[in-house]
């Protein structure tokens, strides 16, 4: 790709990829922090990443007011327009995946006081681990404008969902076993809920890359599979 | 006279033109020579009927160039060679048979500078009517005059000062005004080189206006140095580069994704 003619919009464009790369990164360790928080039942740590996601929501705004100037300002085109409009999507989803690790950081300070069914935090484990990785991946695909690196983690969203669908079956086992489980166990449920959720919003930001550097949609249709809204139990 | 047998290229271009509406000028393998420079290479487009096409590109690229093949301007030029074949309803426009003035009618054209006639207003709109006989009597002639300012959105502000000299209007008055009087001869195709380019933001949003408005009747072709006014008021948008037409299309397809990196780097600002 060339340069700008104009070297200061050359520079806002870089500026815009700067601020989604560090915003990125925030959710990144928010989520990662908020994890740990609910792991150790570490209310310091939780109120910590329930403070910082306010920096994340000012990265959205200030995204957001760079892109209406550059639009008022320079009338991008072509690839150009497609740069400030994605990065305006990307950092929606940032904000939103923010406010879901803020969700399970609230959550570690509800929970703070219960006991923890060991094995059900290694599998919400499991899955922070996975969707840190995605997230981590569609943002190096983003600065590396690499469609295909965005297409493999669009792909990939369906094993968080699997791994959701199997830990909200356990999960459920686990209530049925004894009643005094409901409690932490739905916290964990929505727990869970919250990271599938930032696998959609990765899977989202995925597309979004994938648009920018091809100028087209994804085309086939990834298979949806968070079953859990079908899911029946059987009472024998 | 031969019909033009679409080639695959425009096949695409065919795809977006609504059925029935056709295209109204087509060009095949069009080169233009000034003496020993090849000002336009092999240029081949089909331009729809009742739409407006943008022609955009740098300076020199052969823009006004290929305007002027389309109503026969380079004729005018004595070291100016044109090849190729331009149709216009199917119709040779190179064709020996074929009368220029009358071509000229069909084809209005609209230039960069305003220049009205130093004559009055209604004298400037009833020029190309009286040269080819449009009015058997001079209420017919009114009325001509009359229409004519109205589609060019013109007539509210000169109603009261038709015996006004044309040259006492405002710039953008006075752009209105060669609208007016391209269309007073019942033209089918207008062609549009760099129209607004000496006009204010308002007298430029007027005339796209206009533009918008005449589509509903005409062919319309502009040249235009603005991108933002190609994407404006254009439904399709040529790129030309170094006397070659790169890259034809949809304008909004155009200016979001384009499909050749030289348009890409063109409408973005970048070096080419
Ligand atoms: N009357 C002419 N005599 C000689 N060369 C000309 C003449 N008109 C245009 N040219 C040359 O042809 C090329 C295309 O010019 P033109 O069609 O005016 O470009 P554009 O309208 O895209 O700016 C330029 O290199 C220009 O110098
Ligand atoms: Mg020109």
């Amino acid at each position: 790709m060339n340069e700008h003619i104009v070297t200061s919009y050359e520079e806002e464009l870089a500026l815009l990829d700067k601020k989604i790369a560090h915003m990125g990164g925030l959710a990144e360790h928010n989520l990662g922090q908020a994890f740990d928080a609910l792991e150790r039942r570490d209310p310091r740590q939780a109120e910590l990443v329930v403070k910082s996601d306010k920096a994340i929501d000012q990265f959205e705004r200030d995204i957001e007011a760079l892109v209406i100037s550059m639009i008022a300002r320079r009338q991008p085109m072509a690839n150009d327009l497609r740069h400030v409009m994605v990065a305006l999507r990307i950092a929606a989803d940032l904000e939103r995946i923010g406010d879901l690790a803020k969700n399970i950081a609230k959550r570690a300070l509800a929970i703070a006081h219960e006991s923890h069914p060991k094995p059900l935090m290694t599998g919400l484990g499991h899955m922070v681990e996975l969707a840190l990785k995605q997230l981590k991946a569609v943002l190096d695909a983003y600065s590396e404008r690499d469609a295909e690196k965005a297409l493999a983690v669009w792909r990939d969203d369906a094993q968080i969902d699997a791994m959701y669908n199997s830990l909200f079956r356990e999960l459920l086992t686990y209530m049925m076993e004894d009643p005094r489980n409901i409690g932490i166990s739905t916290h964990l449920l929505f727990g869970a809920k919250n990271v599938e959720r930032v696998g959609d919003h990765t899977t989202n930001i995925a597309e979004t890359v994938h648009y920018l550097v091809r100028g087209t949609n994804v085309a086939d249709d990834r298979p949806k599979s968070d079953q859990t809204s079908t899911t029946l139990i059987s009472h024998d | 006279m031969d019909a033009i047998v679409a080639n695959p290229s425009s096949a695409t271009a065919a795809a977006h033109v609504m059925p029935g509406s056709g295209f109204k000028v087509s060009a095949r393998d069009c080169n233009v020579y000034y003496g020993e420079k090849h000002a336009l290479k092999s240029v081949s487009v089909d331009i729809p009927d009742r739409s407006v096409m943008a022609f955009i590109g740098p300076s020199g690229c052969g823009k006004s160039t290929f305007l002027r093949c389309i109503n026969r301007m380079n004729d005018t030029i004595p070291i100016c060679r044109v090849t190729g074949k331009i149709t216009i309803d199917g119709q040779d426009v190179y064709d020996q048979s074929l009368d220029v003035v009358q071509l000229r009618a069909r084809v209005g054209m609209v230039f960069q500078k305003p220049n009205p006639f130093p004559k009055s207003i209604y004298d400037n709109v009833a020029y190309g009517p009286r040269i080819h006989g449009f009015a058997q009597s001079r209420a017919e002639l009114d009325q001509i005059v009359m229409t004519s300012l109205e589609k060019a959105g013109l007539l509210k502000e000169v109603k009261d000062r038709l015996t006004d000299s044309g040259t006492s209007l405002s710039g953008g008055q006075q752009q209105r005004l060669c609208i007016a009087r391209a269309i007073a001869v019942s033209p089918e195709v207008i062609l549009m080189d760099e129209p607004c380019s000496a006009l204010d933001p308002i007298a430029t949003a007027r005339i796209e206006e206009l533009i918008d408005e005449l589509r509903s009747n005409y062919s319309i072709i502009i040249v235009t140095h603005s991108m933002q006014q190609a994407a404006r008021v254009s439904q399709r948008t040529a790129f030309f580069h170094l006397g070659t037409l790169v890259e034809e299309g949809e304008t909004g397809h155009i200016f979001t994704n384009p499909n050749d990196k030289r348009t890409q780097d063109y409408i973005t600002g970048r070096i080419g």
